[in-house]
């Protein structure tokens, strides 16, 4: 980790128009759930939708792929990423920081929101609500890794990003069982499953599995992204 | 004192060669780095600079490999061509992350001595975004400079500056050369290069055309024939006139004029209006036709 690269990522990643969307996200999200508590739509079955659908489903992918393409993505596409490349620092300290910093951004514009939309829904009833923070917090990282490493080895990260987000995980994922195997949406919702006694939390990878393979997921990006990062060609034209 | 050196380096994207076969030695003092846009310079840089691996070839600083190993950036400063540095922070904030990134053990004081250095302590609280090339320029140079490299390399440095701005930065550079630093800065006018650097190296579509004393590069370059459309009341009698005096080597009748082909450059413009009106003939136009740049460096080129 590093003090000063990581104040350089937040000012940048805040200071950006993207960083709306980072507000606008799970603002809607807890706008949905307070709308729902109060007009006594708040039973165990709609928060679960509520949860895995929204919260975990569609803005933990969104919010990986803009922390995990925006801490690094935009300082390679302009190179700006030479004057902290011109430092005696370890590239690998450079990519865990990085890292680090979306996942930051993770737990402040996801996990904690995810946390406090499952307790106004549901309370603490069936630990719901502590299940899908954790949910999202595991998910998250891996989200941030992938998407990290794609930012450094493409300058079309976000547009592959969404197609996998989007495409693979949402619409390929909920109709073919298979594709279910390769989706951190599903891992995720795995490890929600273990920690809640809601039956209507289903997961089709058992949870031994689905550990394993966040692992290897988080791991490989990070190595994947430090590998890469050491033998960056900036390309400028001449 | 640091030395850089590449050896017989070359690098290709794809099937384009952009550098071929190019070894320099580039030691204390100002080096110019000279060439037409597109020859290779900034993909020479990128390789000095470790942002660039050598397709064949060594690029090494004080014997160290410079690729692939971070540690070389202890000792050397970059200033890329680029203008984008972080235009959200303000040029101190800026120059401070700078310092503490290389873990100097006085990060305020080294960022107060690199704002000196450039002038730039009365601008220092602005962002960035708000300065002008020049000022971005200078706030690239100093931190570049924060920690006091033997060695600086810089693209352009000069692009985009207006003149005042231009004479500071070429006195900020004389005076790190003085203090035995290496620099090496690349420039596509000759002018800047011949101003401020002892050597220049010369790079034509990615060969190393020439090297060596400001001097030596200029007698190059004056001494090449030079082509001259010369139009006049007569040009037939001028024509006589020119090839007599022997400082031409062909002479063509056209009908947009004279095409005269000089061996001798001083002697050629001084002899033109003598001859002219020697002979009574009234000059409309004495025009060089290749002072291009480019036409300059494919004749180094061509030696």
């Amino acid at each position: 980790m590093n003090r000063t690269i990581a104040y350089i990522t937040f000012r940048g990643m805040l200071g950006r128009r993207r960083a709306l969307l980072l507000f606008a996200l799970p603002a809607l999200l807890l706008v949905l759930a307070v709308t729902l508590r109060a007009t006594g739509n708040n039973d165990l079955d709609i928060s679960t939708v509520v949860l895995q659908r929204f919260a975990l489903g569609t803005v933990l992918p969104l919010l990986g792929l803009i922390a995990g393409t925006g801490v690094i993505g935009p300082e390679i596409d302009d190179g700006q990423i030479m004057y902290i490349l011109t430092k005696p620092i370890s590239r690998s300290v450079i990519i865990t920081t990085k890292l680090a910093v979306a996942i930051a951004l993770i737990i402040g514009f996801g996990v904690i929101p995810t946390l406090v939309a499952g307790l106004i829904l549901t309370g603490t009833l069936a630990q719901l609500a502590v299940a899908f923070a954790v949910a999202v917090l595991v998910g998250g990282t891996a989200y941030c890794a992938v998407f990290v490493a794609l930012a450094v080895y493409s300058r079309f990260a976000v547009t592959i990003g969404l197609m996998y987000a989007l495409i693979w995980e949402s619409l390929i994922g909920n109709f073919a069982p298979g594709a279910k195997n390769l989706s951190i949406q599903q891992w995720s919702l795995a490890i929600a499953k273990s920690l809640t006694s809601a039956t209507a939390v289903k997961a089709d990878i058992s949870l031994g599995a689905a550990v394993v393979l966040l692992i290897i997921v988080s791991a490989g990006g990070t190595l994947l992204a430090t590998t890469r990062l050491r033998t960056l060609s900036v390309t400028s034209a001449d | 004192m640091s030395t850089i050196k590449l050896e017989n380096v070359s690098r290709w994207y794809g099937n384009v060669v952009a550098v071929n076969g190019v070894s320099m030695t580039i030691g204390p003092g100002v080096t110019g780095l000279l060439g037409p846009n597109g020859a290779g310079k900034s993909t020479l840089i990128h390789m000095m600079g470790g942002f660039l691996s050598p397709s064949s070839g060594t690029a090494t600083l004080d014997q160290a490999p410079i690729w692939k190993n971070p540690e070389v950036y202890r000792k050397l400063g970059l200033v890329p061509e680029r203008e984008s540095a972080y235009d959200f922070l303000t040029g101190r904030q800026f120059v401070l992350a700078m310092a503490k990134l290389h873990k100097l053990t006085q990060p305020i004081a080294a960022s107060r001595r690199a704002l000196g250095l450039v002038e730039m302590e009365d601008a220092a609280d602005r962002t960035i975004g708000t300065y002008s090339k020049g000022m971005k320029q200078r706030i690239k140079m100093a931190s570049a400079l924060i920690h006091d490299p033997p060695v600086l390399l810089l693209d352009e440095p000069f692009n985009g500056m207006d003149p005042r701005q231009r004479l500071q930065l070429m006195e900020l550079i004389r005076r790190m050369a003085d203090e035995g630093r290496t620099i090496l800065f690349s420039s596509h006018i000759l002018e800047e290069v011949e101003r401020l650097a002892q050597h220049i190296e010369v790079i034509v579509a990615g060969r190393h055309a020439a090297s060596g004393d400001f001097r030596d590069i200029r007698r190059l370059m004056t001494h090449r024939p030079h082509v001259f459309m010369v139009r006049s009341s007569d040009d037939r009698l001028l024509a006589s006139a020119i090839i007599a005096d022997g400082s031409a080597r062909s002479v063509q009748l056209t009908e947009a004029g004279l095409q005269v082909e000089a061996v001798d450059f001083r002697r050629f413009t001084w002899l033109v209006p003598q001859a002219a009106r020697a002979a009574d003939v009234r000059l409309w136009e004495v025009s060089p036709t290749d002072e291009s740049l480019e036409s300059v460096f494919s004749y180094l080129v061509a030696k």
